[in-house]
């Protein structure tokens, strides 16, 4: 008897504690302890010391991007096909020990981009963006009746996924991506040469800049913010800079379309993923250059004349923030501003890869998340895998044999890390256990 | 580099092997199903390993998986040499959509899309018939 009191009493602390951790839910919050435990096996997870994981939620389907209200729920996008009232799931931790018991959703198109920002909720579909108004809490007030904000983006056979982000300053920037891999004359086709000038940048392969609050905006209304970029599904805006900066997925397929300048091993290794500081007209220069990550340079595609070694000297393409390895796919980017983790990881970025499938006959790549240190505003370069296991395989040889693909992220308001995989709809919570001071 | 010349070495044995096939074909009997498959195996691993995998498992949402696929293993091989030499393109296979675009084939030869197709239909957990050099030739008329 004195043991279940004793028991109850401990439940209603816990519960107290976490009532208090819900009011004063926000990134300010002084306290580096989480009450979540890790499960038993950190979810699969290989993490640092002193971090652990849990499992969320499991077989939500295709969770994309997703992002964390003011009171811990999760709203993740779920891409392609979806049934009724199944576009966005809501999940809901009932009794704070950090699994969603509650899990409800709404909206009938599927797509990838979700965010919150000034008491909306922003997701979007493969051609529109629409917003929810959220109440003081941050729950989406009317899921039947969300505003439409943009509409008619064009949407290819490829690439076809709008990621979204906003500024501090009212608006939202919209991914649109390439519909071809190089534009060549003949799509993935071996040694088809690219169209000069690429027809498909006057309205894709770049970022569109919208207003957060307007209705049904289309290209008239947008501004091509930045370009030569064939498709980013990871981006975020830095609050601390003041700069988007996104993700490319480089091209594939160098040793498939041009066999005599290209062996498997290079076609392996090359281009470089590569993130960019954006700036108001920056150009990545897809499609007719690309990253060598082992050269350090940028390289003529070999679609417009390049050998596989000349460089690029045009001074309209931008050079990347950071480059890393070919193929990975990063599907998701976040500026840590959380301060729950230790102090290294604040203002550092962390980004998912999806994981490579152009890496073949060489294994497999990616299928992790990786931490990217910041030193005034610059990527150091020393980048580490932060999380890693996604796979449950030591080696992946064809996708098909990875359990888990890393997707999303998103900062809880006590600066948990989380990550959605959009191949069995697991959500992911990371968490460090240890106080740092 | 070294790619480059496997990929030579391979092409020359291909053509080897696949005179003696066009010598061996004329003779009366079933054609050899395992040769075919053996050629096809080569094959694959230089037009095909790239997106739809050494498992055969396709990349989900992008490439359609070939191991287990009804349409694969199906009796409409006619479908299957069409898509090869005429390439896909917005595809939605079983409920699921893949969006990148297969090209087109169609300068590979009505004995190499016999081989790499009787390859697909028979690796993995697949088993089904031949494809052969008539029936491609027979589709590729069509096409024309």
């Amino acid at each position: 008897m004195k043991k279940l009191v004793s028991l109850s009493l401990i439940a209603i602390a816990i519960l107290a504690m976490n009532f208090t951790s819900l009011l004063a839910a926000d990134s300010t919050r002084t306290s580096k302890l989480t009450i979540v435990k890790p499960d038993a096996d950190n979810a699969g997870l290989k993490l640092p010391v002193g971090f652990g994981a849990l499992k969320v939620a499991d077989n939500l389907g295709k969770t994309r991007h997703l992002v964390v209200n003011a009171q811990g729920d999760i709203y993740t996008k779920i891409m392609g096909k979806v049934g009724s009232e199944k576009g966005i799931i809501k999940l809901h931790d009932v009794n704070g020990d950090g699994k969603a018991e509650e899990i409800t959703s709404f909206g009938n198109y599927g797509g990838t981009g979700i965010a919150i920002k000034n008491g909306y909720l922003y997701a979007s579909s493969d051609v529109e963006v629409f917003r929810y108004k959220l109440n003081e809490k941050e729950d989406v007030i009317d899921s039947k009746q969300p505003e439409r904000i943009i509409t008619g983006l064009k949407k290819g056979n490829q690439h076809e996924t709008k990621s979204i982000a906003l500024d501090n300053d009212g608006n939202i920037y919209v991914n649109i991506g390439a519909y071809s891999n190089s534009c060549q004359i003949e799509d993935r086709t071996k040694g088809s040469l690219g169209k000069m000038p690429c027809p498909i940048l006057d309205s894709a392969g770049g970022i569109w800049q919208f207003k957060a609050n307007m209705l049904n905006q289309s290209y008239p209304q947008g501004i091509r913010y930045a370009t030569g970029l064939r498709n980013v599904v990871g981006l975020d805006w830095n609050s601390q800079l003041n700069q988007l900066f996104v993700m490319q997925h480089g091209r594939d397929q160098l040793h498939d379309l041009f066999p005599d300048l290209y062996d498997d091993k290079a076609s392996a290794e090359k281009p470089a993923e590569t993130m960019y500081a954006i700036k108001k007209g920056t150009n990545a220069g897809w499609p007719y250059i690309y990253y060598d990550p082992s050269m350090n340079k940028k390289i003529v595609a070999p679609e417009y004349g390049g050998d596989g070694k000349k460089e690029s000297t045009d001074p309209a393409f931008s050079d990347p923030a950071i480059a890393f390895p070919a193929h990975m796919a990063p599907n998701g980017l976040l500026f840590y501003t959380g301060n729950q983790f230790p102090d290294k990881y604040k203002n550092g970025a962390f980004i998912a890869f999806h994981g490579s499938w152009n890496r073949a006959p060489l294994p497999q790549e990616g299928y992790f998340v990786v931490f990217v240190p910041f030193e005034n505003g610059k990527p150091t370069g020393k980048w580490e895998v932060f999380a890693n296991g996604f796979s449950g395989v030591e080696v992946v040889t064809g996708t098909r044999g990875a359990a888990h693909r890393p997707c999303g992220l998103a900062q809880g308001p006590d600066g948990s890390l989380y990550v959605s995989d959009d191949s069995k709809g697991t959500i992911y919570r990371i968490i460090y256990q240890k106080e740092t001071k | 580099m070294k790619a480059i010349k496997i990929g030579v070495l391979t092409i020359a044995a291909f053509i080897l092997i696949n005179n003696q096939y066009s010598v061996a074909s004329v003779q009366p009997g079933v054609p050899n199903i395992k040769a075919s498959i053996a050629r096809g195996k080569e094959l694959y691993l230089l037009q095909c390993l790239a997106c739809h995998q050494i498992d055969g498992g396709g990349v989900p949402h992008l490439n359609a998986p070939l191991d287990g696929s009804a349409n694969v293993k199906g009796k409409d091989k006619a479908m299957l040499i069409k898509i090869v030499l005429n390439g896909l393109k917005g595809a939605e296979i079983e409920g699921e959509s893949y969006s990148n675009v297969m090209a087109s084939h169609k300068d590979l030869t009505d004995q190499q899309i016999a081989d790499i197709l009787t390859y697909v239909r028979n690796a993995w957990s697949n088993k089904a018939s031949q494809v052969t050099v008539a029936e491609v030739k027979a589709v590729r008329a069509k096409l024309k």
